[in-house]
């Protein structure tokens, strides 16, 4: 395998409360596909936003490695800016700051360079056509009083012209229709075909995967990766559950 | 320590001032003497000599305001209340002394001209130094002027008619100081039916030290007619404290529509206490919109008396309150004739252990039947130390009447900064554009260049301490 594009190797992290991640290990090559499954309130969101930096979560043991640089005590923005990207499981909503410009000033953000007006409306029009979102959206306030579903999929148009090269999704999929699965999923074989850009996907549902290339499946339970395996553990583990694994991570804990 | 230095760094954009060579200076404090001095230098008629005696007078007599924010710190003996430039007012802008010309520019002043704003009143200390209307304008039968010489211009008597007619001496000690030493500010006249098209503006500027500055602001909308003033001010900074008790009357008469705009930045010592009030008749519209930025203590709360049935009032206002800053601000609707409805949206934003104190008061009358309030006040709290107070007052004379208050008030979300700071914001920028999403009522109420110079102001303020 190549250069891993992330590398992360035995990663703890946690809140005032306690720990919530214990020494994770997990390495995405360039343009790799990797899903992470796990039952709610394994750790997966968690996860997701210790990769991004979220000063939520304290770092506690280990290293998080991006591109061959250590990124573990790196501020979000630059993670970002270096090519991290977390689709939020619960987007925020910010009031009076509408779509449009909120995209331009992060372009501008990340180029450091003005935004070329004419150019930038054509691609936010045409991505926005191929999410199926009507174009009123760009001058509507960012996630403000948007549907479930057009939350997410404002997650995917962000995806779409911030052009990462490590997109995590965090249960993009989950809330929406059938429809709203399939135009997601199209976003992001886009992104896969614009930008080869490697994917992390959190989800809990085969449909959004249908289309992509599986490279590897991580099973998280309680704070820990319990299992790894290729495409085919997703399989399995719709067909039988996550039984098996919760058991796993509760020897897991004796054995510590 | 460094905190200072980088608010020092980041207000040079807006605090700049030039030498004051050739000023005249009238000694500081205030006497019988200094305001027939002032009289005399303004060639006042006779009629506003004595007005401004009898307000120097009412305002011996009046006590200090006490509640609201301390103005401890300010020593009427201390301030020179009339500092003008050596220059006169000026028909085009190459009249203009560079000097000046240069503190413009660096405002923006031609450029928003350019931009096709109809005409500029442009203030310099106490005097209009730069004046001009456009054409189409002065065509259309509007007169927009500096107020002094409207004083003995055609339009005397319509000036004498109005001045400190609906904010009369007696009202606040302020108030009479103004009509005592006022000077400078202008005067609008719309005739019936004439729709401005263009936005008018006025931009205030204090430039000298330890100046008042005390400039009245007249318009008087009539039948039918329909404008839309903009009055932005600026003011560099000083050590020595500055007051501002300016003065502006609005009349609307029936079936007219005025929005007066403002945008105010006063640095960060000045003392804004300032009057304004609005008359509003037979289904007229009044609407303000409203930013209030910088100073050491604001006492803002514009005045609007609905005494005409079926006339409408929206306020539109945000304040932003930092470092060392008190702002008392609000609004006051008075509802009198029949079927009056009243707006007011106001935002607060306070940071870094400034004080923002929201207070309105809504009070219909028994004649007011059938009239509808609203009341809605958000606040933001940027950090812990900062203080956000809200103060609504809803009196209601009569029962026949609808009336809703709605008040929320909140702490800057971890969550949302960092949802930003992930797609590659930097903190500042993040929270800078969580703060322009909330004051974007008022924004978005503004022409362009000045819901920019608005979201700039955001940016300075949030940049600071
Ligand atoms: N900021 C937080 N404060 C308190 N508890 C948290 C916080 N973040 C996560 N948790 C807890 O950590 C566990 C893992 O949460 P999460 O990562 O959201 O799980 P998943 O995404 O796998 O469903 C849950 O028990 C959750 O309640
Ligand atoms: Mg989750």
């Amino acid at each position: 395998m190549s250069e891993p594009l992330l590398q992360i190797q035995d990663l703890s992290a946690a809140i005032e409360e306690g720990e919530l991640l214990h020494q994770i290990n997990l390495e995405i090559g360039p343009g790799e596909t990797h899903v992470l499954m796990g039952p709610n309130g394994a750790g997966k969101s968690t996860l997701g936003h210790t990769i991004m930096g979220n000063p939520q979560y304290r770092v506690t043991g280990g290293t998080i490695r991006f591109d061959g640089e250590d990124i573990t005590e790196m501020p979000v923005d630059e993670r970002s800016r270096k090519g991290i990207f977390l689709s939020f499981q619960n987007p925020l909503e910010v009031p009076g700051l509408s779509v449009e410009a909120f995209l331009r000033s992060a372009l501008r953000a990340r180029t450091g360079k003005p935004v070329r007006i004419f150019q930038f409306k054509k691609e936010l029009e045409s991505v926005m056509e191929l999410l199926q979102m009507d174009p009123s959206y760009a001058d509507r306030d960012l996630n403000a009083g948007f549907s479930g579903g057009e939350k997410k999929k404002a997650e995917i148009l962000q995806l779409l012209m911030l052009s990462p090269r490590l997109a995590i999704l965090d249960e993009t999929d989950s809330g929406l229709d059938v429809d709203a699965v399939r135009t997601v999923s199209a976003g992001i074989r886009e992104y896969q075909k614009r930008t080869g850009g490697a994917l992390l996907i959190i989800t809990h549902n085969a449909a959004i995967l249908n289309a992509l290339q599986v490279d590897h499946t991580h099973v998280l339970v309680r704070g820990r990766i319990v299992a790894d395996g290729d495409g085919s553990l997703i399989d399995e583990i719709h067909r039988d559950g996550f039984e098996k694994y919760i058991e796993m991570g509760r020897d897991m804990l004796k054995e510590t | 320590m460094t905190n200072q230095k980088v608010d020092e760094i980041d207000r040079s954009i807006y605090d700049f001032r030039y030498e004051e060579d050739d000023f005249y200076r009238i000694q500081s404090g205030l006497t019988p003497e200094i305001v027939e001095k002032i009289s005399e230098e303004k060639h006042d008629p006779e009629w506003m000599k004595q007005f401004r005696l009898k307000c120097l007078d009412i305002y011996n007599r009046i006590p200090v305001p006490r509640w609201g924010a301390p103005i401890d710190g300010l020593d009427m003996d201390d301030i020179a209340t009339y500092v003008r430039a050596n220059t006169d007012m000026k028909k085009s802008w190459e009249d203009v002394p560079d000097d000046i010309k240069d503190t413009f520019e660096k405002l923006g002043i031609p450029q928003a001209e350019r931009a096709a704003l109809a005409g500029v009143g442009a203030q310099y200390d106490s005097e209009l130094v730069y004046h001009n209307v456009k054409d189409e304008v002065a065509q259309q039968g509007v007169i927009y002027s500096d107020l002094e010489s409207a004083l003995t211009g055609p339009h005397a008597q319509m000036i004498r008619d109005h001045f400190m007619k609906l904010v009369p001496p007696n009202d606040h000690k302020f108030a009479a100081l103004h009509g005592a030493v006022w000077s400078g500010g202008s005067f609008v006249y719309v005739p019936p039916g004439i729709k401005v098209e263009i936005p008018l503006q006025s931009y205030f500027r204090l430039n000298a030290k330890g100046a008042g500055q005390f400039e009245h602001t007249l318009i008087i909308v009539d039948e039918g007619a329909d404008l839309h003033f903009i009055e932005g001010c600026s003011a560099p900074k000083y050590n020595v404290a500055n007051l501002h008790a300016g003065c502006v009357e609005l009349y609307v008469r029936r079936g007219a529509r005025l929005r007066y705009s403002t945008i105010e930045n006063w640095s960060k010592n000045m003392y804004n206490l300032n009057t304004k009030r609005a008359l509003v008749e037979d289904d007229a519209v009044m609407e303000w919109v409203s930013g209030s930025f910088g100073s050491h203590v604001s006492y803002l709360y514009p005045t609007t008396i609905l005494k005409g049935r079926n006339s409408h009032c929206e306020f539109t206002g945000v304040t932003f309150a930092g470092q060392d800053q008190n702002l008392d601000t609000g609004a006051k609707m008075i509802h009198l004739g029949r079927n009056t409805s009243s707006f007011i949206n106001t935002k607060s934003i306070c940071k870094s252990g400034g004080i923002s104190t929201y207070r309105s008061s809504v009070e219909i009358k028994k004649s007011a039947e059938n009239a509808k309030a609203a009341v809605s006040c958000g606040s933001l709290m940027l950090d812990s130390r900062s203080r956000s107070d809200t103060i609504p007052a809803i009196v209601t004379e009569t029962d026949r009447v609808d009336v809703g208050h709605e008040a929320t008030i909140g702490r800057i979300s971890d969550d949302a900064v960092f949802y930003l700071m992930a797609r590659g914001l930097s903190e500042e920028d993040a929270k800078a554009m969580i703060v322009s999403g909330f004051a974007s009522d008022v924004s978005k109420e503004l022409p362009l260049e000045y819901a920019a110079e608005m979201n700039n102001l955001i940016k300075l303020e949030m940049s600071i301490g």
